[in-house]
């Protein structure tokens, strides 16, 4: 499908929580229609014979011993936010009234 | 004596350890370069407000005898991606507007532990996204060779400012080509390690299976010397590689005294020199085959077939990667957050920060990667991408069998215009096609100046690529090159660069 209509760019926005105005979307659409298509040629040699890679080097799991390393404390995981009540982030209402 | 600020780290550290410079002298001087330069340049997002009171303690610490390093009190500049305690950190983006991060980047710990003297953050590509530093949330970067010209980015900032000696060194990060292609637009040395070879922690991550962090200089030994510093296992990174490293400063230093390349594989990888290569890039290129030859070297061609498709595979998997590392800027724990009129949930105050924070190069990459990872699609798209991770590391794989370092030019053109790629996504991509490939087979690659472009009169990038784990070999081999250009040319690319007004 390199079809990318205006509807499903909204989709994705919808998915990705970013709030694109009507102008960015249409813009959006005629850009990714003309990207997945370069981008579809992957497909041509990506035969089933061919096992992914999803990391450059191979390396095993790393585990390390259940003890408390490094940690910020809470003031510290606090500093960045742009609100919080001291203990807790502070944002608006989780749901909406129609739901 | 001469300028300070035209002098390498190691002529800096040998000064140091001579008695004959300060901290504060050396520092002192790259901070009023800086001061003379930035408004031209824009390499800076953020300065450190403390240098001089590092320097002092360095130099403190040194009359002592109780210097940390061969390089304590050596000025570096850091690119914004890294985080640090003590300067606010926004990987070039508005969401992350006055952001002090609560802990520093371990690339960052190791540089203050060996005690060199941070200088300021650069400037990038929002998120690292771009090859221009032109989608920088804040302002443009120009090259010191035409300020008309872009940098390279997303590393822009870094580039820029240690060619035109605000710094000595810099730290930058490559996740598809944005160390080596500065570099090779601003005639300076940029190292992207073997994936894993330098810790990612309290790295603001674009695209976890490509990012690495390495060193921008002005000169092979210097680039090897910050990577000594800033490499090795960090248990804070799970994809850190725990194997002991060889010293780059060694594999330099042997190639710097290597009378020639005798026994050397050179292999040209057809792929990368063939169309849209600048006739100039392509003239350099020619000429240092030639050199390498005349040396000793014995050049070969080789194959690496699905090299054709990187740059669509990698506009895949970076797009789903970064979708999903920055889901992170979600208005709750830190950066930008904007409430729209009447009663927001927290999914609408999420919905206008991401809109109103991010940049148009951020929200194409997430919402395509969001496509490409969207149920239906993964095994067209991020699976097929994968798979041509795997045929790329293969290509590479058996070319290493032939040869021991694989050459192309750095990048297929010069510098170009600032605004000339902007509004094309797809031809700002294409320049990338040089530098991906390593990134996906997660090998390291160095780009070195190898000469001007007897058009333009810009610098010229040579992109030399090793086995993972063969970082030691980058060195060696650009060390003796590095002075066989400079026997053949009588300078050195990084000393013609034209003084910045």
């Amino acid at each position: 499908m390199s079809e990318m209509t205006p509807d499903a760019v909204r989709h994705l926005a919808g998915l990705a929580r970013i709030a694109l105005s009507d102008e960015e979307i249409t813009r959006l659409a005629g850009e990714l229609g003309a990207i997945v298509q370069a981008v579809e040629t992957v497909q041509s040699v990506a035969t089933d014979d061919v096992p992914p890679t999803s990391h450059p080097i191979p390396l095993g799991n790393v585990f390390r011993d259940d003890q408390v390393g490094d940690t910020l404390t809470t003031e510290e995981a606090l500093a960045g936010a742009p609100d919080h009540d001291g203990s807790r982030f502070r944002v608006t209402a989780i749901l909406g009234e129609e739901q | 004596m001469t300028d300070i600020t035209a002098l390498s780290a190691s002529a800096l550290a040998e000064a140091l350890a001579a008695g004959k410079l300060s901290s504060v002298e050396i520092t002192s001087a790259h901070l009023e370069r800086i001061e003379a330069t930035e408004s031209t340049l824009g390499s800076f997002l953020a300065r450190s407000e403390n240098a001089l009171e590092v320097a002092a303690d360095s130099d403190a610490r040194r009359k002592a005898g109780a210097a940390l390093s061969a390089l304590d009190g050596i000025p570096i500049a850091i690119k914004d991606v890294l985080c640090t305690t003590d300067m606010v950190t926004t990987a070039g983006s508005r969401i992350l507007e006055g952001w002090t991060p609560p802990y520093d980047a371990t690339v960052v710990r190791k540089l203050r532990e060996a005690g060199l003297v941070a200088l300021g953050k650069t400037n990038m590509d929002e998120f690292a996204m771009g090859s221009s530093t032109e989608h920088s949330g804040y302002h443009v970067t120009r090259n010191p060779w035409d300020t008309s010209r872009a940098p390279g980015g997303s590393g822009g900032g870094s580039a820029a400012a240690v060619a035109a000696r605000q710094a000595p060194v810099a730290i930058g990060s490559d996740t598809g080509g944005s160390i080596r292609q500065p570099a090779a637009f601003t005639g300076t040395v940029g190292v992207k390690p073997t994936y894993g070879g330098v810790s990612r922690y309290g790295v603001i991550a674009l695209a976890s299976s490509l990012d690495q962090v390495g060193p921008v200089s002005r000169t092979v030994r210097d680039s090897a010397l910050i990577h000594d510093v800033i490499g090795g296992h960090d248990p804070h990174d799970s994809t850190s590689i725990p194997t002991p490293w060889a010293s780059m400063t060694e594999a330099a230093d042997r190639g710097s005294a290597a009378a020639d390349l005798a026994g050397l594989r050179v292999g040209v990888v057809k792929q990368l020199v063939g169309e849209g290569i600048q006739a100039g890039v392509k003239q350099r290129f020619d000429e240092a085959l030639e050199l390498m030859a005349a040396n000793g070297a014995e050049i070969v061609d080789v194959d690496a077939p699905h090299c054709e498709y990187a740059v669509a595979a990698y506009y895949l998997v970076l797009p789903a990667e970064a979708s999903s590392n920055l889901a992170k800027f979600d208005s709750v724990r830190f950066g930008l957050r904007v409430t729209p009129e009447g009663s927001p949930t927290v999914e609408d105050v999420m919905s206008a920060t991401r809109d109103q924070g991010f940049g148009d190069e951020v929200k194409r990459r997430i919402i395509l990667g969001t496509y490409a990872l969207s149920a239906g699609y993964y095994d067209a798209y991020y699976g097929s991408a994968q798979k041509v991770r795997t045929l790329i590391q293969r290509d590479f794989a058996e070319a290493f069998e032939k040869v021991d370092i694989l050459v192309s030019p750095s990048a297929p053109t010069t510098a170009f215009p600032l605004g000339e790629k902007l509004d094309d996504p797809l031809a700002m991509w294409a320049g990338d096609l040089t530098t991906i490939p390593v990134n996906l087979a997660g090998i390291p690659g160095m780009s070195l100046p190898m000469g001007l472009d007897p058009e333009d009169g810009l610098p010229v990038g040579l992109q030399l690529m090793a086995p993972a784990y063969e970082d030691a070999r980058l060195y060696q081999a650009g060390a003796t090159l590095e002075r066989l250009f400079g026997e053949r040319d009588g300078y050195l690319v990084a000393d013609r660069t034209p003084e910045v007004a």
